[in-house]
């Protein structure tokens, strides 16, 4: 008896003393919490410090959030339609998604780039890519809107690519899937025949001006059938290359993961675009008939054109000896950053554990000295050994992805082990690592991937949530998780949910963006043949009927249409909504949506005009209405159309209040 | 009158015409949905928004409680006024040449009579705007009147509303007290020549 209750007491000892530890540590946490917090918290009414944009991989969107709050601001539809906003259902943005293959609603959006002055990233623009139909898209950041699309002929699996040039000269583009160029008709067996990559500079104009026709494909460098994967181009010393890691250089065309990986080193391509420009101005290059499309916002009017483009100049590279060579790399690199000098070629060797690190210099005196260790297609292999740095040993399972900041250290994602290491290139040392959760894919460093990064932040971007939020069913969101990387140790912030698929992210301080915001368009200025800038010009046209055809001509302000009652419609019509809102007030938006369309409502902008497209198939009285809520009347902001049948004969007549006419 | 009093007669009248370049009066509102405020300015000829959709943009929620729409072009005084403001540049170097203290008197006189006609006038227009309502209104609040003050601030809904005098009043202003001054002069030490003048 006497020996149980010491035994008792015993354990209740040790139980409280257990107690005790756990209580401690999570105060110790909880300490730990609350200064991560306080680093975090944007004030109500405050602003974030920076902008981040994600790519929103297959939701084929931008995901805009402000850091360090990770709050989520706007998503910006680039290759898929919103029925949000009525993107690719309006008439003015539908030709944004013409391509050669006829309009296309979806693509699989990966990695954004911001256009750059000098290396330094200048929040004009942001350049993404489309990975599965190859496209490369421009979003002006003064709207936040997608005002061009060029689509890249000859290529599939645009993977290497928004990748642009330290003045904006050039975006590339690449193929990560190698296919017949022109296509053909051939047994896929055959893979070493037919197979050709592409690598594809788009010219950028960066001149001053309101226009939107800006990309024009340069040329295209026709290099063997690989699997491109990742690209980043040079600055300050390097300026005037770009690097492609490469992949499958076995050439496998069934079960790549194992067939892709048998090889030791893969490849990085080295591609030198001012020689390639004095290639082709000696006449080097081929026009090729093809066919693309290139579409664009004109900015008078808000609608985007979209033009056929028919030939491509092809330049190959045994035509023009000194325009590409080949750098070793192990294993399937997925990743090739350069660093803030331009010095550090890194390739994110995926199935090493070492990291390696090219040299541009020794890249350069390799060339002048032709350490070559052999040639595919016209283009040398230099010797390993004659580029490489270093290697940073075992640096972490699955290195993929390497940022830097603005004191010399390089950040690199490791997919396999799930964290976070920070190094330094030039010692090829590991600093210090942390733990992500789970499955990091790429990182982002405030102008990371540029001359100039504001090494305040790091965002992981995992592709595994599992439980580190509230459960939503089978299908989970990403997550992106913010690193202090002021201090020698990194900390980890904050975690926050993000839309679709974020494969790769750019950071600018926000003010570079805040600067040329616009608020309004200026109604003045609306030059868009269906507009109609006052209520009496709206009752003017009102209804204009070219045989089944039917335009209806509309103003949206607080908080009626005009016209809001509209008969003399017919079924086998055609009817193009055309609402212009009249506001010119900032964020004072007016919606459109017509009962039985279908399509989307469409959301229209101060001073701007949107056109939806209707056809009734039933008699009836149909109602349309704001979506908005613009105002304390929103509610009241409806209006009816009367459909009679085919042969009725309604008089055509259209009003608001008393403010009515009829047509003839 | 004497060469000083000419010559700050001269001065005020040189100085009334900054009117035409500078605006009389300014009424913001403010309400925290426009955390920009909005606001109108009142010129000689014209009455403008401060920024360049604001009048616009006052319009279009006046027309919630029904007010008439604010249209420069249907305001008879801002087509007299550069008129009037012409006439006391005219009448005020006229008397600095003559040298007459009668015109100078003339001067003053009218210019405080036109002064305070024109804030009468402005106030009627407040209340006409205030009072005046559309009784289709979708706003309608019983007893309460949207007529802004005329120097001050006052709340009216959710806006608040306030007006006051704007630089070109100031100078306007300047100008009358020049003129005071060149009257207070005139009368001190210019009475024996203007006495000399009246006999001769
Ligand atoms: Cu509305």
């Amino acid at each position: 008896m006497k020996g149980g209750r010491v035994k008792r007491a015993a354990l209740a000892l040790m139980a409280l003393a257990g107690l005790g530890m756990v209580f401690s540590q999570t105060k110790h946490m909880s300490k730990e919490w609350e200064e991560a917090a306080k680093r975090v918290y944007v004030p109500s009414g405050q602003h974030d410090e920076f902008y981040v944009f994600f790519s929103g991989g297959f939701n084929g969107q931008v995901g805009v959030h402000g850091v360090p709050s990770g709050r989520n601001l706007r998503t910006i539809p680039v290759f898929s339609v919103n029925p949000e906003n009525g993107y690719g259902y309006s008439e003015e943005t539908k030709g944004l998604l013409m391509t050669s293959h006829g309009f296309l609603p979806w693509d699989d959006s990966h990695h954004p780039e911001l256009s750059q002055t000098n290396g330094v990233p200048d929040g004009r623009w942001l350049f993404i890519n489309a990975n599965n139909t190859p496209r490369v898209a421009r979003i002006d950041l003064s709207e936040f809107k997608t005002v061009e699309i060029i689509e890249i002929p000859n290529s599939a699996g645009n993977h290497p690519s928004s990748f642009i040039t330290q003045n904006t000269e050039y975006v590339v583009a690449g193929t990560r899937f190698s296919v017949p160029v022109p296509q053909k008709d051939y047994p896929i067996a055959e893979y070493k025949k037919w197979a050709k990559g592409t690598i594809t500079f788009v010219k950028v104009d960066n001149s001053e001006g309101e226009k939107n026709n800006r990309m024009d494909i340069a040329f295209q460098l026709l290099v063997p059938g690989y699997d491109y994967d990742l690209a980043h181009c040079g600055k300050g010393k390097s300026h005037g290359w770009c690097f492609f890691t490469s992949y499958n250089t076995e050439q496998a065309h069934t079960l790549l993961e194992i067939n892709a990986s048998k090889k030791d080193k893969d490849f990085i391509l080295a591609v030198n675009w001012k020689r390639a420009e004095q290639c082709l101005s000696e006449g080097k290059g081929k026009k090729v008939k093809t066919l693309y499309y290139h579409n664009y916002v004109d900015p008078a009017t808000g609608i985007a054109k979209s033009e056929k483009r028919t030939s491509v100049t092809v330049l190959l590279p045994k035509d023009c000896p000194g325009v590409a060579y080949y750098l070793p790399t192990p294993k399937s690199p997925h990743g090739v950053d350069v660093s803030p000098d331009g010095e550090y070629i890194i390739g994110g060797g995926k199935l090493s554990v070492n990291q390696p690190i090219h040299s541009f210099t020794k890249m350069q005196e390799a060339i002048k000295n032709k350490q070559f260790a052999g040639e595919v297609e016209g283009i040398p292999i230099l010797k390993y050994e004659a580029v490489n740095h270093c290697e940073v040993k075992n640096i972490c399972l699955g290195p993929l992805h390497t940022e830097f900041d603005d004191k010399g250290n390089a950040y690199v994602s490791c997919f396999i082990s799930s964290e976070v290491v920070k190094y330094s290139p030039k010692e090829c040392k590991v600093l210090d690592r942390i733990p992500v959760y789970y499955s990091i894919g790429h990182l982002v460093i405030p102008g990371g991937d540029s001359a100039k990064p504001w090494g305040k932040y790091l965002i992981a971007m995992n592709k595994i949530t599992k439980d580190r939020y509230l459960p939503t069913g089978p299908e989970l969101p990403h997550a992106a998780q913010l690193i202090d990387i002021t201090g020698k140790k990194m900390k980890m912030l904050l975690d926050f949910p993000t839309h679709g698929e974020p494969h790769y992210a750019q950071m600018i301080p926000a003010d570079l963006v805040k600067k040329h915001q616009k608020k309004i368009y200026e109604l003045a200025k609306n030059k868009h043949p269906h507009a109609v800038k006052s209520e009496d010009e709206a009752i003017q046209k009102g209804v204009v009927r070219k045989g089944n055809e039917v335009h209806i001509y509309m103003t949206a302000i607080r908080s009626h249409f005009t016209p809001d009652n509209i008969e003399g419609i017919k079924v086998g019509d055609t009817v193009y909504f055309h609402v212009t809102n009249i506001e010119q007030d900032w964020d004072i938006p007016h919606g459109f949506s017509m009962f039985g369309a279908q399509n989307a409502n469409i959301l229209i902008m101060p001073g701007e005009t949107l056109t939806l497209k209707w056809k009734p198939e039933k008699p009836g009285v149909y109602p349309f209405y704001c979506t908005d809520f613009c105002s304390a009347l929103h509610q009241e902001m409806q209006g009816y159309i009367r459909v009679s049948p085919k042969d009725a004969n309604v008089k055509t007549c259209w009003w608001t209040g008393d403010k009515k006419k009829c047509a003839g | 009158m004497n060469a000083i009093s000419r010559g700050l007669l001269a001065l005020a009248a040189l100085l009334l015409l900054g009117v035409f370049f500078k605006p009389l009066w300014k009424i913001t509102l403010e309400a925290p949905q426009y955390p920009e405020g909005l606001g109108m300015l009142i010129w000689v000829n014209d009455i403008t928004g401060e920024n360049p959709h604001d009048l616009y943009n006052i319009n279009l929620l006046n027309h919630y409680i029904g007010m008439k729409y604010i249209e420069p072009e249907k305001i008879p005084e801002l087509k007299v006024m550069p008129f009037v403001f012409g006439f006391f540049v005219l009448l005020g170097l006229a008397g600095a040449a003559t040298g007459s203290r009668k015109l100078l008197l003339l001067w003053v006189g009218l210019f405080v009579v036109f002064g305070i006609l024109g804030l009468l006038d402005f106030y009627r227009w407040e209340y006409d705007y205030g009072h005046n309502l559309d009784p289709n209104a979708p706003l309608k609040i019983p007893g309460l009147a949207y007529q802004p003050p005329l120097i001050g601030c006052k709340t009216l809904l959710n806006m608040k509303a306030c007006s006051f005098p704007a630089e070109g009043t100031y100078i306007a202003l300047a100008s009358l007290i020049l003129g005071l001054a060149a009257l207070m002069l005139s009368s001190l030490g210019g009475h024996k020549t203007e006495f000399t003048e009246a006999k001769t």
